[in-house]
């Protein structure tokens, strides 16, 4: 093996001699392998309300349901199994949490590069809104829009999207304006290459950084927002259950020593958003100039 | 003239201040204005001719960067135009040929760290039809080599290089375009004194080859000498003087040039320091003097020097000087130059 070169081989050098954020990456690769194949592992489909059955509404930990067999961690007041839905409940946390980050990361970054690159009125316009934007609280918008749009995956990720993509746009404009004014892109500039080829080949691969680390702690924010909607009952249709609406369904139980209903699947929510946020500290420390060996 | 390869028509260039909200109700308002437009280059004719080298020489905050990028379509002037071979190097603000290319002063900045510099140096001639795509590598070989480092550089990043590799990374991009003018901005200003003279020679030999005609701006009169057919001396946004590189830095005809050289530092064989400087600061491009902007800090100016700036005029053949005095000073060997001190 020769020493490694290209920037990703250098990245991925340095990321592994944390062990912690290896360890983070390592969990968050097998909650997301969980999630993916939730429907292969999970002893339940706990969408089929036919498999569900109210005897087995809010039992233990342990107990052998009319299916057969263990249920490891209890069941719902439903009767389903948590430890099915709390598989399913991740699957559908990570994908809103991962579609809305991207999304927010698309729409944000197009924003902030054309702003940065554009300059004039563009650059006044764009900016000020996503200024405007910053100064609500995210989960105050998200809650108004989903109230407004109404329940379902797509109205869900818009609300997120609309909450978290000013976060994209600061972020991508801040980089952009400030890869804008190096010598790189005025040699692009002056040999004249388009504009266009300037933006994707040059200005976005630079603004690049930042903007994964945004992304990696918004795609967290993300999940934990679509939590709380759910858990006020203003994200998902009650078949759907997510983590939210598990640990809402579970909450009413909390005090009469039935708490492993919302207890797991708010234990599920926690690993994997400090999950994320540990990798996304790893890759911000490395992106970070002052901070490099 | 017949013999202008690149024609550069009365450019200016004015960097408007940026005002604020308030600034700009309070102007609308009728208030005086609490920031002037920066004029970097004000008015300046010149030509280059096939072929010719022109150096371009000046104190840092002159304007000759700003003239340097005005000619390589990278600023658009304020005013004037710009012209190579009778075609504008700008068009609605955006460049409009590829016969112009720059090499910059720091290859740190220049390169894209995010580009493998094989890439770099194809990304241009690919995009303008120089070369087609499946032959860029080779193509891509033949400069690098060209440029004194190993085609199998071209695989690898800009941070694998040192700074003298990476300046002739940025050379092989720039020719690679296959130019006509080449425009180097302060090309060895940043690299190691060692390193220095392997690129001018490179560029020198690359110049010599390929028949480039260059414009080499720098603030080193030791290397414009040395690399010059031409230099113009820029004082203040304006050009003081314009004539042979040999001539013009033997026996200056502005009291600036004259300046200019004696206070670079130089060694002699006796051991004493030649080293005078200029009295005086250069004037803030912001609020100009009137009359010649050397005026201030010259021990010949007269009245009419303050009144208005003197036009850059031919003194002797191929000589031209914006000084009023200059009769003063040709036909007077430098470092006696009595009149200098004081003032």
């Amino acid at each position: 093996m020769s020493a490694p070169s290209t920037p990703l081989a250098l990245f991925w050098a340095d990321f592994r001699e944390n062990r912690v954020a290896l360890a983070a990456l390592a969990m968050v690769a097998l909650i997301a392998l969980a999630a993916i194949f939730a429907p292969l592992i999970a002893p339940q489909n706990p969408y089929d309300l036919a498999t569900l059955s109210l005897m087995d509404a809010r039992r233990p930990p342990g107990f052998v349901g009319s299916g057969g067999y263990v249920h490891l961690l209890g069941t719902d007041p439903q009767g389903r199994d948590l430890v099915s839905a709390i598989l399913y409940g991740l699957r559908i946390s990570i994908q809103i949490g991962v579609a809305a980050g991207a999304v927010a990361l698309t729409l944000g970054a197009t924003l902030g590069v054309a702003a940065a690159y554009l300059g004039g009125r563009l650059e006044a316009l764009i900016m000020r809104a996503v200024d405007l934007q910053l100064s609500f609280p995210p989960i105050l918008l998200a809650l108004v829009l989903s109230a407004l749009l109404g329940q379902g995956r797509l109205q869900l990720i818009a609300a997120l999207v609309a909450a978290q993509y000013a976060y994209f746009a600061r972020t991508a404009y801040g980089a952009a304006s400030a890869e804008r004014r190096k010598d790189y892109v005025e040699a692009a500039l002056a040999t004249p290459l388009s504009g266009r080829r300037v933006v994707f080949r040059h200005l976005l691969p630079n603004c690049a950084p930042p903007l994964i680390v945004v992304a990696t702690v918004q795609i967290a924010n993300a999940i934990s927002l679509e939590a709380t909607l759910s858990f006020l009952g203003l994200g998902l249709p009650v078949n759907e259950p997510s983590l939210g609406m598990l640990i809402a369904n579970g909450f009413p139980y909390m005090m009469s020593g039935r708490s492993w209903i919302s207890v797991y699947p708010g234990v599920a929510l926690i690993v994997l958003i400090v999950a994320i946020n540990l990798v996304g500290d790893q890759v911000r420390d490395q992106f970070n100039p002052r901070l490099r060996r | 003239m017949s013999e202008a390869f690149l024609s550069v028509e009365a450019v200016s260039k004015t960097f408007a201040p940026r005002l604020s909200l308030g600034e700009r109700i309070a102007a609308a308002l009728g208030a005086p204005p609490a920031k002037r437009p920066l004029q970097a280059v004000r008015e300046v004719s010149l030509e280059i001719r096939r072929g010719e080298t022109l150096g371009l020489v000046g104190e840092s905050g002159c304007g000759k960067s700003t003239l340097g990028r005005m000619i390589a379509g990278i600023a658009a002037p304020s005013a004037g135009a710009v012209s190579l071979d009778g075609d504008p190097v700008m068009r609605g603000g955006r460049k409009a040929t590829t016969r112009v290319q720059t090499v910059f002063q720091d290859p740190f900045a220049s390169l894209d760290p995010r580009m493998k510099v094989g890439d770099a140096i194809a990304e241009g001639p690919v995009a303008h039809g120089l070369v087609a795509k499946p032959q860029a590598r080779a193509y891509v070989a033949g400069w690098l080599d060209r440029c004194g480092l190993d085609p199998a550089m071209a695989d690898r990043w800009p941070h694998q290089f040192s700074g003298g590799q990476r300046q002739r990374v940025a050379i092989a991009r720039a020719l690679a375009m296959q130019p006509d003018l080449l425009v180097c901005d302060e090309p060895v200003a940043s690299l190691d004194v060692s390193i220095q003279a392997q690129i001018l020679n490179l560029l020198m030999d690359l110049r010599r080859d390929l028949g480039l005609t260059c414009l080499f701006v720098s603030h080193d009169i030791s290397i414009v000498r040395h690399v010059s057919d031409r230099v113009a001396v820029m004082y203040l946004g304006r050009i003081v003087e314009l004539g042979p590189a040999a001539s013009v830095l033997a026996r200056p005809a502005h009291p600036y040039s004259l300046g200019l050289l004696e206070s670079a530092p130089r060694l002699s064989l006796d051991g004493r320091s030649t080293f005078r400087p200029i009295p005086g600061d250069v004037p803030s491009p912001l609020a100009p003097p009137p009359g010649c902007a050397f005026a201030p800090r010259c021990s010949l100016a007269q009245d009419a020097c303050r009144a208005a700036p003197p036009p850059l005029s031919e003194v002797a053949p191929e000589r031209f000087s914006a000084c009023l005095r200059a009769d003063v000073l040709t036909g007077r060997p430098p470092g006696q130059a009595s009149h200098m001190s004081g003032a």
